[in-house]
């Protein structure tokens, strides 16, 4: 592999942003956009080039520094780059979904005066995304992993007016540092047991560190490895929105709908996951935090679900759709098939991009208008926006042939195979999981597009209050929105059909991915698996389809053929409501515990500690004390002769008296 | 006979007589140079009387730079005194308290 | 015998010179009985053979620090009552100290003596003895860098004195030598052209 094509795939997205960025006033709209495309477009050519010649083996894998930044007692610090199986997966679902989304901004930004700004951020995006995952050793992980985070806040804080923007970035970036806390934990972990920071050598110590215990008291100790990779995870949690750290992804949709599909949908929240695959080597030596994973996945699956079930805005819904499959993916991570949690990730980039777009363009069409409640009918008028959003939505709940359904089923097939403590709790978490993915989807689908149409309603008093006049009726989007949806489209409906088979048990993750063989659930699946036809077929003799159709004609049966139903169930469990209406708490808790708590610690701190001990005791005390007994020694201090003249003599009576008695 | 006990005693009461000077004329910067040039002699009668009765010359050469030091002393002082009352049209010590702390 | 009579004589006119100095409510009177105290010193020196020291006290106290002292004190145009005021209200205390350092000075030396027998009296030394002769040749041989550094500290005193003293009135027109030496001819002599010079002699001739 060229190393100068591999260096051209993150830095010419760079390259654009920079020009964007610092030149956007001097190019104008049209370059910025142009300039950006072609070289996201150009970035997604190579990427796809390369990953067509390793998987057809006309190249090996390439692992190799391009530049060393310095050298410390032995720790080199370097930028390098793995081009792997898993790294060119990765690259081509990021510049595909990124080269998407650009185009869709054309579209959706068209009348931001921030288009520059916007073009400049999503480039950048695209480049640390890159970085991130073509690295080749710790540090340059963790240089793509904070950039995307920078990105990401940036973003978030897009409209910099609107105080919600800032308080859901700042969210996102303080929930992000205690998962980047327990992230550089793990790196300094890795270091300090293998002194390295590139992959290959902390991989192949990872058996002589899974023998390791490290002591956390005379008494106490914990092996190793599990230690480094729970502190890994914390980070892997902060990034991608997992139980207790995922309150910063709801909120997140403050920002456009551009960068939730490409940001908070499709790649960054999936660094988490990335970083766990890549990271298997490690993983799977300790069963410990496996199991960890395996349980805060499922968590974060089923009951992320249930939130978005009670939700009204139509981008919180898939939000936390998000959230409940990127726990999908976790749990997967956690039952040791990682090929499994990419192959979601993969399928799911495409249909979340897919489904958040088709927010957006709903978004657009609704006049910025978010509230489910508001909405319902646009099918008739935005006819590609609703068939795009309808395969997304197919695609997620897993229906047979979509993407979406072999990636999922296959979860939650490992997750039945599996026999680690906590797997049982998981399967059941997928499960039931599956229904309440259908349930919220279809709820968000038939709010939507189907029923009556509420906005005509809502119009109507709204003519009668103001001026609003003609603009409030909805409207199909422009081809640059809806190009994007039928591009995204696509691969939602055949990808998985197409890669199943190879991606998961042809050994396509063979050298990337590690698995122990006590361990290998894949394997086993692989002795039920056919082709993809069948086992599609065969789908209908398990429960997950029969979940999803429940779910389904469910959310049908709530919320167009009977919504009184839905009424009445929502007074029945009114408890219950009131838990998912105030996300099971985590805000509040969040918000009054700790970062109330927090503030008053830092108040006693800043009382007791600061103002009172150091400021008054140590630094006004001292010089206080100095200050009291120089006012003593001061009227020793006349200024006149005679009195320095006679501490004189008193001195010289001293010298006499000591002569005296002592010499 | 002049012993050593004499000249010492005499030494003494010099130099407490120059202290006492110094207590009375304490307003007076002249003549606290005097009472200082006064408490120098006292010193000097110490030594003159040592070397002479203990026979070595050492401390007569200490009075020769005794001296010598004095009289530098005396004659900065006395300038410093005299550009002192250019400023101040007084040498009174009650008006010089610039060191009081 | 007659030795002892002098050291009393003159002890006694010394202690009396001395608290005149203290006394004194005139600083003249206080300088002129300075002077008469470091006479009768220059005498108490004679008296234990130490000529030297005795003749230059009387050269160099006397004959020069005693007369910038009252050359300064007569200069100065002191108010004399204002300075005694508060004399008698210290008084007591400085009488007090004067006694405790004397009684502490006899003590010491009562109580631990050095080693040094006190009560005897010095031997005379032989008529050709020259004591200035021998503290010269120890001047100049062990103790020549202190002497040197001494004349270094006089040059000093000398000319701090004179720069603390020296002032310059505004009014004062003194002669500047290296000015004058320095001057040009082109600073002081202007060619102008005279009256009966004709208006069309040619530019830049000197007429």
């Amino acid at each position: 592999m060229n190393p100068n094509v591999l260096l051209a795939i993150p830095l010419l997205p760079l390259l654009a942003a920079i020009l964007a960025g610092l030149a956007g006033k001097w190019i104008g709209r049209t370059g910025a956009h142009v300039v950006t495309i072609a070289a996201v477009g150009a970035s997604f050519v190579l990427s796809a080039q390369i990953a067509w010649q390793l998987i057809n083996g006309e190249v090996g894998v390439y692992n190799d520094t391009v530049y060393t930044w310095l050298v410390s007692d032995g720790i080199r610090m370097e930028v390098g780059f793995l081009v792997d199986q898993l790294s060119v997966l990765m690259m081509c679902v990021v510049t595909f979904v990124s080269l998407c989304v650009h185009i869709y901004t054309i579209g959706y930004m068209h009348e931001d005066p921030g288009y520059q700004r916007f073009f400049s951020y999503i480039s950048l995006f695209t480049f640390a995304m890159l970085m991130l995952v073509m690295s080749n050793n710790f540090l340059q992980l963790f240089f793509g992993w904070e950039a995307v985070g920078v990105v990401s806040y940036l973003l978030i804080g897009f409209w910099y007016t609107k105080p919600s923007a800032i308080f859901a970035n700042m969210k996102a970036f303080l929930v992000n540092r205690v998962g980047d806390f327990g992230f550089v934990l793990g790196i300094a972990g890795v270091v300090y047991y293998t002194g390295s920071l590139d992959y290959r050598d902390a991989f192949a110590a990872a058996p002589a560190v899974a023998a390791a215990q490290f002591a956390l008291s005379d008494t106490w100790s914990v092996s190793a490895i599990t230690l480094i990779c729970i502190c890994l995870f914390i980070g892997a949690m902060g990034k991608s929105a997992q139980v207790p750290l995922h309150v910063w992804l709801p909120d997140s949709m403050e920002g456009p709908t551009p960068i939730s599909a490409l940001i908070h949908a499709a790649t960054m929240v999936t660094a988490g996951i990335f970083m766990v695959a890549r990271f298997s080597p490690l993983f799977e030596h300790s069963e410990a935090a496996l199991s960890f994973v395996l349980v805060v996945g499922a968590t974060t699956a089923l009951f992320m679900g249930f939130l978005g079930i009670v939700n009204n805005d139509i981008k919180r819904v898939v939000a936390y759709s998000t959230l409940s499959q990127l726990g999908y993916m976790t749990v997967a991570l956690g039952a040791s098939a990682y090929g499994a949690a990419i192959f979601h990730l993969m399928t799911h980039a495409f249909f979340k991009a897919l489904l958040f777009l088709a927010a957006g363009s709903v978004i657009i069409g609704m006049h910025h208008e978010q509230d489910m409640r508001k909405m319902g009918g646009l099918a008739r008028v935005m006819p590609i926006t609703a068939a795009t959003c309808w395969i997304g939505a197919l695609a997620l709940i897993g229906t047979p042939f979509l993407s979406g359904f072999y990636s999922k089923d296959f979860i939650i097939e490992a997750v039945h195979e599996s026999e680690r403590w906590g797997a049982g709790y998981a399967y059941w978490c997928v499960l039931i999981g599956v229904f309440v993915t259908a349930f919220y989807t279809f709820r968000m689908v038939f709010m939507t597009f189907h029923g009556a149409p509420r906005w005509a309603q809502a119009e109507h008093d709204h003519d009668d209050h103001g001026h609003h006049g003609h603009g409030g009726t909805p409207h199909e989007s422009p081809w640059v929105v809806t190009l994007p949806l039928v591009l995204l489209a696509i691969p939602s409906i055949v990808i998985g059909y197409l890669t199943v088979q190879p991606v998961l048990f042809g050994g396509y993750f063979a050298g990337a991915i590690v698995v122990l063989e006590r361990n290998d659930v894949l394997a086993e699946l692989a002795s039920h698996f056919h082709d993809p036809a069948s086992f599609a077929l065969a789908a209908v003799g398990h429960p997950p389809l029969w979940l999803a159709l429940g779910g389904v004609v469910s959310a049908w049966y709530l919320f167009l053929k009977n919504p009184a139903a839905a009424e009445r169930l929502g007074a029945a469990f009114g408890p219950i409501r009131k838990l998912l209406d105030n996300k099971y708490y985590f805000d509040w808790f969040n918000e009054n515990v700790l970062a109330a708590g927090s503030r008053r610690l830092g108040q006693v701190f800043w009382k007791a500690g600061d103002q009172t001990l150091i400021d008054g005791a140590l630094v006004n005390g001292s010089a206080n004390l100095i200050g009291a007994l120089s006012g003593v020694v001061r009227r020793i201090q006349t200024g006149y002769l005679y009195s320095y003249a006679f501490w004189m003599m008193i001195g010289l009576a001293g010298l006499l008296a000591w002569f005296l008695v002592f010499a | 006979m002049i012993t050593l006990q004499h000249m010492l005693t005499l030494s003494a009461v010099l130099f407490s007589l120059s202290i006492a000077g110094i207590f009375l004329n304490r307003k007076n910067v002249i003549l606290l140079l005097m009472c200082i040039e006064l408490m120098l002699l006292a010193v000097n009668f110490s030594f003159v009387s040592f070397s002479r009765f203990l026979g070595d010359l050492d401390g007569q050469v200490f009075v020769f730079f005794v001296l010598t030091v004095a009289a530098a002393e005396s004659a900065i002082g006395l300038a410093i005194l005299v550009v002192l009352f250019r400023e101040r049209r007084s040498i009174n010590v009650e008006d010089l308290d610039t060191m009081k702390g | 015998m007659i030795v002892q009579v002098l050291f009393y004589v003159f002890s006694a006119i010394l202690l009396a010179a001395a608290l005149g100095v203290i006394v004194a409510r005139n600083p003249v009177y206080s300088a002129l009985a300075l002077v008469l105290a470091f006479f009768s010193s220059a005498a108490l020196w004679l008296l234990i053979e130490a000529e030297f020291l005795a003749i230059v006290l009387v050269l160099v106290y006397v004959g020069a620090v005693m007369v910038l002292f009252l050359f300064v004190v007569m200069m100065l145009d002191i108010n004399v009552e204002e300075i005694k005021r508060g004399f008698i209200r210290y008084a007591w205390l400085g009488w007090l100290t004067a006694f405790l350092v004397i009684a502490q000075m006899t003590a010491v030396f009562a109580v631990r003596g050095f080693g040094i027998d006190t009560a005897v009296g010095v031997a005379p030394q032989p008529a050709d003895h020259s004591n200035t002769r021998e503290l010269g040749e120890v001047l100049y041989t062990t103790y020549v860098y202190p002497f040197e550094l001494a004349a270094m500290v006089l040059l000093v005193a000398i000319i701090a004195a004179i720069s603390l003293t020296m002032r310059r009135r505004p009014g004062l027109k003194p002669q500047d030598v290296a000015k004058q030496v320095a001057v040009r001819r082109e600073d002081r002599v202007r060619l102008v052209k005279g009256v009966g010079a004709k208006s069309d002699a040619p530019k830049g001739e000197v007429p």
